[in-house]
Order: structure tokens, then C-alpha cells, then sequence
């Protein structure tokens, strides 16, 4: 073939080779390219390939009592978490798991709901796993794929139960928390805190997260626990100091009777909280690496109510703590002096146009000063107080002493009480012809009506009636910028106050509760409950002629105030006389053996005197005689 | 004959490149995850010592003998392939086509690999056979045909890999034995009408283009009008001809225009391929240390992608002396040709250069997004038995031509 001549052959050839030399160089140009030009992106894309971020928990900072004494600490905890390229062979682990720990089936599906939620990242499976847990799973890695496990410092709650509604709990964030960004700097695994000072106070506690990496094939197979990337360690979060005394929080709780609901605050007349008490409680300890659903369910829906904070998370009618402020009221706007009698003695009642309003006790207590009607609650004087003031300086006034706002203690979900602004409030409620101002006023002024307060709110007047007649905001770490409310008193109108409530304890309502030994000025009070036995209110302060320290307490269902006074008046003399003094920690049963309704037996005047209670337990003791 | 007398540079080359595929076939099976790649580089090493055996005896077999064979392995070749559409399997990850045959249920070979060396000596015959190099379309008929039959053989398989060798063999020998490359040029038009046909403007602009080209060089005018009519029908038919595309060749061709569009399957080996090789920047990360090869995220690591592995681990550098071996290779078989003693045996080198050059640019190539991806082996790299002994076969030819045109003193040219 003559195309095969060796010019021919050497022109062909030459153009073959400069072909072939301009292919190898594209070549090489790509791979340069994408080796040396676009090495970093591409070095990138292969460790997000295989590296999967696992987050560091950070210890939080502890919480101390004002002494230094551990209310929140970390203690060494493990987590055991599992690695899964899908929900299938998560599954199937989970069920090798149950081989080796017991793993219930409602755990499993919460399990994978959470894997479905965050499915690059480990799932966690014990939140706090026991040391048991982890050797056995250890010992079995083999057969684990994608075991995961972690030491992780774990919030240890030492006295439990006593502080729980104080301190609040830890658990991890949810998707709904980050969405609504209630927590800044935490993402999905975060441990942030969901209550009490845990939550107010989560970001300085919490710290910053931490990161390490472990390495995944492609089938998202964990490989390799420790990978060769840098491990970014967590900052801890700080400590802080509160103003509580942990000691007289863990005597409320010992005293605290069973089955009883209530609230119990203790503060300084500064307004720095020494404790702050809930019933029924629960162990914070238990949300501690996430709580069981069966625990979780059972919280929520026992009818008690344990999660509810009931010191600033409940309002109830105020009573007749409250004609404290009336009197207040008047002795400001100076209508009254201390010595000053009602035109009306109390004959156990009194009429307003066709209506009779009693008082609570049936007999009367005749003519009265402030003192006296405050040492003895008497209601028919505090009528004819109200009727003077007048419903309008009832209402502004009340606003002024701040039964109007949150007591604005550093906790979150303080719910506001209930307070007219005007008495427009009670045309819009019921229609301007459709109310009763005269009988409004009785009402608002023995502390019933549209009138609910927290607990920590009332605390917050008598805090100003034990100081100075400033008021400030009750605090736990931090106080208030905000101004302390004034009373507006002088310092002898308070100084009258304070004795017709040292009067209550001497020889008035409370008086069952004296001691010789710790001079306690206080004030009883019976809220009418419509929904069952009336609460019982008692707030005392002591020592009287120089207040340390000032206690209110409310117990549901408890019928009267006096039920309540010793409990107040113990954590009172726990406080200021010490332990040897207030006798053992352990008081039980008290309430039943003191307030029995079923109790027939004639009891004498002065153990039960107060209002709507004492009524009822003076007609059952009526009844009883009768038939004789 | 004495192995000294072997050609030098094509032995040290071919021993390079096959020690080197045989390491890091090796390297392929290092993995922290249990994969089917474990233990194939010793099964390769096997394939090594078979082919090294067939390429021997290949090489004491006269050219002359083969010439006058041509016919009969060419048509049994054609038959094996007519008989594999019927009874073939599927294998690997093309588990639906028909490219393997099997016997007793063991599948003994790709009938398309044999037919690859069938065509060139076919082509090589027929060639050198001719007074003067084909002028016009008329002249290229009987190539066309001696192609497109086992061309479209296995485009019914379907395996696009091995078909688009068929084109590099024959535009390849075409061009040695002296077809102009303006009769190239507008043999390859109506494919590259086809491909641009995919947007209107540049279509438009390729035949205002090519209708220009036409006139500038005068061709015969028969040829001419079926060129251009076949440009005007590639244009039309484009369309319809794609949506007949199976699904997977059309997720290829869209994903490597933009591999990104679907990361999660059809783009995945194209962007694993590339993350391997571009994490490897200038040295790599050490002899079978890659970690995306390591974690399996490198598919078809021993096979199609054995290729990425070089990239990964020993980098740049590694990558460079692969293709520089790949260019020697090239360049020995180029030398060979020119210097053979007759235009059959240096048809034949150049169609075995052909047949290397396009498996590589095509198997390279498309590992950094170069190429599309189709199923196409890496010669001496990736795992294959039957690949790897023809492979052995070309290079056994190829030795042969160089031993005869130094027994006859064939100058250096």
C-alpha cells in the first residue's frame, strides 16, 4: 500500500505523537487542577465524607448556698450513644442492645424518633448510664456497631427533692426550645436547663460546647472512635452563689407535712430569698440524662401537680394577711391611728343595705382598735376600714404597693397576680349596674374578691412591713435594678403594725404557736377556696422588734392559718436560734393531730381564731353539743 | 528467538505499568470495610501470569499466520457476540446487560474484549490489503462495516465503554494508513452534530460552521451532500434518540455536565471519584492509606475507579508517573509502528495504540470529570481477567512487529 511510504509514515507520526503528548497534558491538567488547585475544597468534602462531630458536654457550673454549701454539682457520668447508618440497623443494635441491658420498647421508639431527628449524629440511648451498663456494653463492642460511649460530667442534685422547685432541672434542648431560640449557643444535644435557677441562670451555668470527631464509612459505620482530627475542648460553665440557706430549705422539706400542697418562702427583710419551697416536690435528680416517658407522664399528670412551682406559680386569694394593707392604706392616707375604734362595735356581723356580713366570729369581739382587730382578724372592723377608704383608694393604692405586678424574684415563669387597675375593671367584668361597690369593698377588704396574689408576691409587702417600708424585689443571685416599692408608712405607723402582728402571735390568732424564747410578729388568714377546703395562710417575721428573717407559707385544703403558723414559726426559730433549739429535723403528722373537722371535741376559742374557719370549726363543735 | 532481542522500552514500560496496576489492585482490597476488592490482587496476580503466558506464545506466532486468520477469528468473534445478546449475564454493577459468557453457569469471559483485537487485525488486513488509503465515503464503507458490526454489537449489550473503543480503533487506524483527516473530520460531523444538538444556537452555529468548511475544501460532492444531509439528520433525530437512552446513560451524560445535580446518586461517583483524588494533593496520603478509599466511599474501587486510588494516595507526584508510563507506552508502540516491516504489522501496532490510548484517556479522563462516565477498564489497573489477557495479547502483537523489523534490519526511523 503506497500511503506506507516513510515521509508519509513520519509526517502521520509525528502528528500521532503531538496528539498524544497534547492528551497527557490535558490529563495532567485536570489532575492539577483537581489535585494542587482545588486540593482544599476537595480535602474538605473527604472529611466531612468521614468525620462525624460529636458534642462535648461541658460541666456546668455548680450552685452554692450562701455559706458555700453544694445545692448543684457534676459528678462523673456516662453516656452511651449509637452511631447508625439507618433506622433499620439502628434497630437492630438497639435490639442487641436489650440482649445485654433492659431497654423497654417505649425507650426503643423514643430512641429512633430522636435518631429520625438528627440522623448524622449519634443517638443518645442512656442519657446517664450506670457504670454496669457501660461494661457490660463495653464488653460486647464487638457485636455493637456504632457504640458510642462517653464520660460526661452529670448534674447532681445532693439534697434532691428539697430543692427541686428551686433549682429547677437539666435536660436536653429541644427542637421547639432552638427554634424559638429560647436558648442562644446551644444546638441539637445541648444540655441547657428547663426550670427554677437552672434556667434562669443557663447561660452562665451552661458553658460552651465542646467537639471531638469520630470517623464513618460510607455506609455511615462508625470506624474509628478516635480520629485524627483536633479535638476542640469544652469551657465549663461558671458557679454561682445564691442567697438561700440551704439548711433551713432542707428543714422546710423535713417539716413539710405528707400529702399536703403549699408553698413555703423565706426571706431577709432585704428581700434576699433564704429558701423557697414547693409541695408535692420531685426529684430533680430523675431529668438528669433524659427522664423515663413513664416518669415524665406520671409528673404531668398527677392531678397534684409536682412541676408546678406553687410560690410564684400560684395565685390564691390573699385573705387576711391582706388587712395588713388595708390598714396600711389608711394609716398613709392618714384616716385612722393606731388607736383609732370603728364607729360600729363588732356584734359578730354587719349589715349593708339588705345583706348581713359577718364576721368570723359569730360572738363579736365588741369594740376594737387597729391593733387589737388586727391581733384578733376582726372582720366586721376591717368592713367599716374598707367602707372609710373607699373602693377607689382600695384599688390605687394597691397598685402603688405593687399587689399589681410580679413580685420580680430572678426565676422564670413568676405568673403575675390578679389586681383591678380601676374599678373600670369591674364595670367590663360584670357590667357597670351589675355590681355591688359597697360589697365589693367589704370583700377587697378582708383580702377576698377579684384579688389573687402569689406567695412571693405577698412575702414582698410583708418584707417592707418587717424592714424599713421599702420593699425590695426578692432575689436569689442577683438583686433587681428595679426600686424597692415603698409603703409610704412613717416609721411609728410601722412600727404599730408590727406590734398588732406581734399581737396576733401573743395572745391573737396565732397564739397556739408562741414560744417563749423567739419574739414572732405574724399574721393568719383563711383564703376561701370554691373549689374545696379553704387554704391557710400564715407570714411571720422574727425576731419582732428586729426582723431577720420573714416566713410565709400556704398550705391547700388546710382550712386556716393557724394550722399553718407553727410550721412558719419552726422555720423561724430553725433560722435564727439554730438547730440545737428547733429540736430534731423530723416533724411528721402534726396537721392531723391539731385540725381534724372530725374532731367533736369542744375546742377552746384561742387555738382556732380564725375567719371563715374557725366559724366552721366553732358550728361543727355546736353541732356536736347539741344533742346532748 | 531470544527474549534479549526483545524491544526494550516495551518491556520495561509494560512491566512498569503492570507492577504498578498489580500494587495498587492491592491497595484497592486495603480497606477498613469488608468489601468483594479484598483479595482480587491476588486473583489479578494469577490473570498476570496467564496473560504473560498468552502474551508469549502470541509473540512466536507469525503476523503473517494472524493476516491470513483474520477472517475467521474476526467472524468467530462476530458470532460470540451475536451468541452473548442471546445467553449472556450481566456482572458487577451492570448486572442487566448481556456482555459476559458463560459456561455452566461460570462466566468465562467478555466476548467484546476479543473482538476488539478481531477488528483490528480485520482492519489491518483490509487496509494494507488496498492499493491507496480510502479517498471518500465510498472508500470507507467496507471499514465502516468491519467496525460498525461488532460496534453495534455491543451497543446492544448495551456497553457504551466498550463501543466507543471500536470508534478510537478506527478513526485510529483510519488515520495511519492515511486517510486525510478532513475525510475524519467529516466521518466524526454527524456525532458531533448529534452531541450539539442539544441547543438550538449551537447547533445552529456548527452547521453555518461546517456548511462553510465543506466549501472551502472542495470534497467529492456526492460525498459532501450525505455528509452534511446526515449532519441536518443528526440534528433532528437527537431528540427522539435520547429519550430512547436508557435511563442510567442519560443520569451520566446530564450528571457529568453537572455531577452536583444529583450528589446522592447518579452524581456520586463522579464527585466521590473527584473528592479521592483532589484530597490527595502533591504526595497523597501514603501507600493504602487512603481514607476515602479505606471507608468505602470510593465506588468501584478495583475496577472503573481504580484509577482514583493512585490520586488519593500517592498524589500528584503518583499521578505523574502513571501517565508519564501510559505516554511511554504510547510512544514505544508509535515507535514500533513506524519502524514495522510491512503496513499489516504496523496497522496493527497503531490499532493496539488506538485500543490503549482509548481505553485510558476514557477511564482517566472521566475519573476527574474529563469524561462521562461509562463502564470502560483501565488497562494493567483495574480487575479483569479476560481484559488483562487480551491486554497481554497486544502487547505479545506489538513485541512481535518489533522483533521482526529488527530480524530484517528495518532502519531506525
Amino acid at each position: 500500500m503506497n500511503g506506507f511510504d516513510s515521509y508519509r509514515v513520519r509526517e502521520r507520526a509525528d502528528v500521532a505523537r503531538w496528539i498524544l503528548i497534547g492528551a497527557f497534558l490535558v490529563l495532567s491538567g485536570a489532575f492539577f487542577r483537581t489535585q494542587i488547585l482545588q486540593h482544599d475544597k476537595f480535602q474538605l468534602k473527604a472529611e466531612t465524607n468521614r468525620l462525624r462531630p460529636i458534642p462535648l458536654t461541658p460541666p456546668r457550673g455548680a450552685i452554692f448556698d450562701r455559706h458555700g454549701e453544694i445545692i448543684a454539682e457534676n459528678v462523673p457520668g456516662y453516656s452511651v450513644k449509637l452511631l447508625a447508618p439507618n433506622r433499620d440497623s439502628l434497630r437492630a443494635v438497639l435490639a442487641t442492645v436489650g440482649h445485654f441491658v433492659p431497654l423497654d420498647t417505649s425507650d426503643v421508639t423514643e430512641i429512633v424518633r430522636r435518631y429520625a431527628a438528627a440522623r448524622y449524629q449519634p443517638v443518645v440511648v442512656f442519657g446517664d448510664a450506670t457504670f454496669e451498663t457501660v461494661a457490660r456494653l463495653e464488653e460486647h463492642r464487638a457485636v455493637l456497631p456504632g457504640l458510642v460511649i462517653q464520660s460526661e460530667p452529670k448534674r447532681l442534685y445532693p439534697s434532691g427533692r428539697a430543692v427541686a422547685h428551686l433549682v429547677g432541672y437539666v435536660s436536653e434542648v429541644t427542637e421547639s426550645d432552638l427554634s424559638a431560640g429560647r436558648y442562644p449557643g446551644a444546638g441539637l444535644g445541648s444540655i441547657v436547663g428547663k426550670a427554677g435557677l437552672e434556667r434562669e441562670y443557663d447561660d452562665t451555668l451552661r458553658g460552651g460546647e465542646g467537639v471531638r470527631y469520630i470517623e464513618v464509612n460510607a455506609r455511615g459505620r462508625l470506624v474509628r472512635e478516635e480520629a485524627s482530627a483536633a479535638t476542640l475542648p469544652p469551657t465549663p460553665g461558671r458557679p454561682i452563689t445564691t442567697t438561700i440557706d440551704l439548711d433551713l430549705q432542707k428543714y422546710i422539706d423535713s417539716m413539710w407535712p405528707a400529702g399536703i400542697r403549699g408553698a413555703m418562702v423565706a426571706m431577709t427583710p432585704s428581700g434576699q430569698v433564704r429558701a423557697l419551697y414547693s409541695a408535692p416536690t420531685y426529684d430533680p435528680n430523675a431529668f438528669v440524662g433524659g427522664i423515663s416517658a413513664a416518669l415524665w407522664r406520671a409528673l404531668n399528670q398527677d392531678e397534684a401537680r409536682p412541676l408546678l412551682n406553687r410560690a410564684i406559680q400560684t395565685r390564691y386569694p390573699p385573705a387576711s394577711p391582706f388587712k395588713l394593707a388595708i390598714a396600711a392604706m389608711a394609716l398613709k392616707r392618714g384616716l385612722i391611728g393606731l388607736d383609732t375604734h370603728m364607729p360600729a362595735p363588732c356584734r359578730g356581723g354587719m349589715r349593708l343595705g339588705n345583706r348581713v356580713f359577718r364576721c368570723w366570729k359569730k360572738e363579736g369581739h365588741g369594740s376594737l382598735d387597729l391593733v387589737g382587730a388586727v391581733a384578733s382578724s376582726c372582720d366586721v372592723y376591717f368592713y367599716q376600714l374598707g367602707l372609710r377608704l373607699g373602693l377607689d383608694a382600695i384599688v390605687e393604692d394597691g397598685v402603688l404597693m405593687g399587689f399589681r405586678d410580679k413580685s420580680g424574684i430572678d426565676l422564670e415563669n413568676e405568673v403575675d397576680p390578679i389586681y383591678p387597675a380601676t374599678t373600670a375593671y369591674f364595670d367590663r367584668l360584670y357590667g357597670p349596674r351589675h355590681w355591688s361597690p359597697p360589697a365589693t369593698t367589704l370583700n377587697f377588704s378582708i383580702g377576698q374578691g377579684e384579688n389573687t396574689q402569689t406567695v412571693i408576691n405577698m412575702m414582698r409587702f410583708y418584707e417592707g412591713l418587717a424592714g424599713d417600708g421599702n420593699a425590695a424585689a426578692p432575689y436569689l443571685v442577683h438583686p433587681a435594678g428595679a426600686k424597692p416599692r415603698s409603703l409610704g408608712l412613717t416609721p411609728e405607723q410601722l412600727d404599730g403594725l408590727r406590734r398588732a402582728l406581734i399581737a396576733v402571735v401573743e395572745h391573737g390568732t396565732a397564739s397556739a404557736s408562741r414560744h417563749a424564747d423567739l419574739a414572732v410578729a405574724g399574721k393568719t388568714g383563711t383564703a376561701q377556696n370554691p373549689h374545696g377546703e379553704d387554704h391557710g395562710w400564715f407570714i411571720g417575721f422574727a425576731p419582732a422588734d428586729k426582723p431577720e428573717l420573714v416566713v410565709g407559707g400556704i398550705m391547700e385544703f388546710a382550712k386556716h392559718g393557724t394550722t399553718v403558723a407553727p410550721y412558719v414559726v419552726r422555720a423561724l426559730r430553725r433560722y435564727i436560734l439554730g438547730p440545737d433549739v428547733a429540736g430534731p429535723i423530723k416533724v411528721k403528722v402534726l396537721l392531723d393531730e391539731t385540725a381534724s373537722p372530725q374532731d367533736t371535741a369542744p375546742r377552746p376559742v384561742e387555738l382556732d381564731p380564725d375567719s371563715a374557719a374557725a366559724q366552721a370549726q366553732a358550728d361543727s363543735a355546736r353541732r356536736a353539743a347539741a344533742p346532748r | 528467538m531470544r527474549s534479549a532481542a526483545l524491544d526494550r522500552r516495551l518491556l520495561w514500560v509494560s512491566l512498569g505499568l503492570m507492577l504498578f496496576g498489580l500494587l495498587t489492585l492491592y491497595s484497592a482490597g486495603q480497606t477498613d470495610v469488608p468489601t468483594h476488592a479484598a483479595g482480587v490482587w491476588y486473583r489479578q496476580f494469577i490473570w498476570f501470569l496467564v496473560g504473560v503466558a498468552a502474551g508469549w506464545v502470541v509473540f512466536h506466532v507469525s503476523l503473517r499466520l494472524l493476516e491470513w486468520l483474520a477472517p475467521a477469528l474476526y467472524a468467530f468473534s462476530l458470532a460470540l457476540l451475536g451468541v452473548v445478546l442471546v445467553v449472556g449475564t450481566g456482572a458487577g454493577t451492570a448486572q442487566s446487560s448481556h456482555s459476559w459468557l458463560s459456561v455452566g453457569g461460570h462466566q468465562i469471559g467478555q466476548p467484546s474484549e476479543l473482538a476488539k483485537v478481531a477488528t483490528v487485525l480485520m482492519l489491518a488486513r483490509y487496509l494494507s490489503g488496498r492499493k491507496e488509503p480510502p479517498r471518500s465515503l465510498r472508500d470507507l464503507l467496507v471499514p465502516g462495516l468491519i467496525v460498525g458490526v461488532p460496534f453495534l454489537l455491543v451497543l446492544k449489550q448495551p456497553d457504551l465503554g466498550s463501543a466507543i473503543v471500536f470508534i478510537g480503533i478506527a478513526f485510529a487506524m483510519l488515520f495511519w494508513a492515511g486517510v486525510r483527516p478532513r475525510l475524519l473530520f467529516m466521518v466524526a460531523s454527524p456525532g458531533l452534530s448529534l452531541l450539539l444538538a442539544f441547543n438550538n444556537w449551537a447547533w445552529g452555529a456548527w452547521m453555518v460552521g461546517f456548511t462553510t468548511l465543506l466549501v472551502l475544501w472542495r470534497p467529492y460532492i456526492y460525498d459532501a451532500t450525505v455528509v452534511w444531509c446526515l449532519n441536518v439528520a443528526m440534528g433532528a433525530v437527537a431528540l427522539p434518540l435520547w429519550k430512547r437512552l436508557e435511563p442510567y446513560q442519560q443520569n451520566r451524560l446530564l450528571t457529568f455536565l453537572n455531577p452536583e445535580a444529583d450528589p446522592r446518586a447518579a452524581g456520586y461517583h463522579a464527585i466521590q471519584s473527584r473528592v479521592a483524588i483532589g484530597s490527595g494533593g502533591w504526595f497523597g496520603t501514603g501507600y493504602t492509606q487512603g481514607p476515602q478509599k479505606r471507608l468505602a466511599f470510593l465506588p468501584e474501587q478495583h475496577t472503573d475507579f481504580v484509577f482514583p486510588i493512585v490520586g488519593e494516595e500517592l498524589g500528584f507526584l503518583g499521578v505523574m508517573i502513571a501517565l508519564s508510563l501510559f505516554l511511554a507506552l504510547f510512544l514505544a508502540l508509535l515507535r514500533i509502528a513506524r519502524r514495522a516491516t510491512d503496513s499489516f504489522s504496523s496497522l496493527v501496532t497503531f490499532g493496539i495504540l488506538g485500543l490503549f490510548f482509548t481505553h485510558v484517556f476514557e477511564n482517566v479522563g472521566m475519573t476527574v470529570n474529563l469524561m462521562p462516565i461509562t463502564g470502560i477498564p483501565l488497562p494493567f489497573f483495574s480487575y479483569g481477567g479476560s481484559f488483562f489477557i487480551i491486554c497481554s495479547l497486544c502487547l505479545g502483537l506489538a513485541f512481535r512487529v518489533a522483533w521482526d523489523s529488527r530480524q530484517s534490519g528495518y532502519p531506525d526511523i
